[in-house]
């Protein structure tokens, strides 16, 4: 997830700048920019992060997950840094280590909140 | 108060009180989404499973026909068009980690609330880390 979502926002950025401005009264431009081949790799990574997104929510708890993606905008800071040479100030370093401390530190706990069978029950009756 | 910092927190001359609801706005179409999107996938299960049990395949389907699955990409979806709408009228660098700050937090409230989980002192402590940490990415 963490590696997904960000190289697949990287290369539908790339994708849109490299065509031309799109205006809303020509909107199958939109459809034709889905075959540039940046784009249609961002779109494939995309997909590749929703379906981890999902299989990790179907065994783990949201308020477990959620962070854990946040762990993207670090991967986003370090390609910056180490691939295209962009200079990381020190509040983004700080920033960078905040959230490396945060989701090593939910990752420390349980990822699944147990509940009672009833409560179960009635949780999936509710949402049937 | 809101409204002597938010001009300077780049809000561009939009109405403070409306850029606090544009911004709201992709929070709480964001937190309905992802919540019943984690509501739907606990009544279906673990996904791992039911792709050794039934192929790739059957995940799919197992998650095509749920209808909450649905509800919840629709209101992401929501959430995709208010988080656009917001980029239209304020700045990115205010945007950003705004609403990605204040998703986490509602997210874990919601979470407790409506999914019954267990949002301990370490769940809450890491929300909190994120979100300053994604407040200073964004400078």
């Amino acid at each position: 997830m963490g590696i997904c979502a960000p190289l697949g926002d990287s290369f539908l950025a790339r994708g849109m700048k490299q065509l031309p401005a799109i205006s809303l009264d020509h909107p199958l431009a939109l459809i034709a920019a889905v075959f540039h081949p940046w784009i249609a790799a961002g779109i494939a990574m995309l997909i590749c992060f929703f379906a981890c997104y999902l299989t990790a929510l179907s065994w783990a708890d949201l308020t477990y997950v959620l962070p854990t993606t946040a762990f993207g905008y670090v991967i986003i800071a370090l390609l910056g840094k180490f691939w295209l040479n962009e200079q990381i100030s020190a509040y983004r370093w700080a920033g960078i280590l905040l959230i490396t401390i945060g989701v090593g530190f939910v990752s420390q706990g349980p990822s699944l909140t147990e509940q009672p069978e009833k409560d179960r029950a009635e949780a999936v009756e509710v949402q049937s | 108060m809101i409204s002597v910092m938010m001009p300077a927190l780049g809000t561009g001359g939009v109405n403070p009180w409306l850029a606090a609801a544009m911004i709201s706005g992709v929070a709480i179409t964001s937190t309905i989404g992802e919540v019943c999107t984690a509501a739907a996938m606990k009544s279906i299960g673990d996904l791992d499973e039911i792709r050794a049990r039934s192929g790739l395949k059957g995940a799919i389907v197992a998650v095509l026909t749920c209808p909450m699955f649905f509800i919840g990409v629709g209101f992401l979806a929501l959430a995709f068009f208010a988080l656009l709408l917001a980029l239209n009228h304020l700045s990115l660098s205010l945007t950003g980690p705004a609403s990605a700050s204040l998703t986490l937090v509602t997210n874990a409230i919601a979470a407790k609330i409506f999914l019954k989980e267990n949002v301990d002192r370490r769940r809450w402590t890491a929300a909190v880390l994120v979100c300053i940490g994604v407040y200073l990415l964004a400078h």
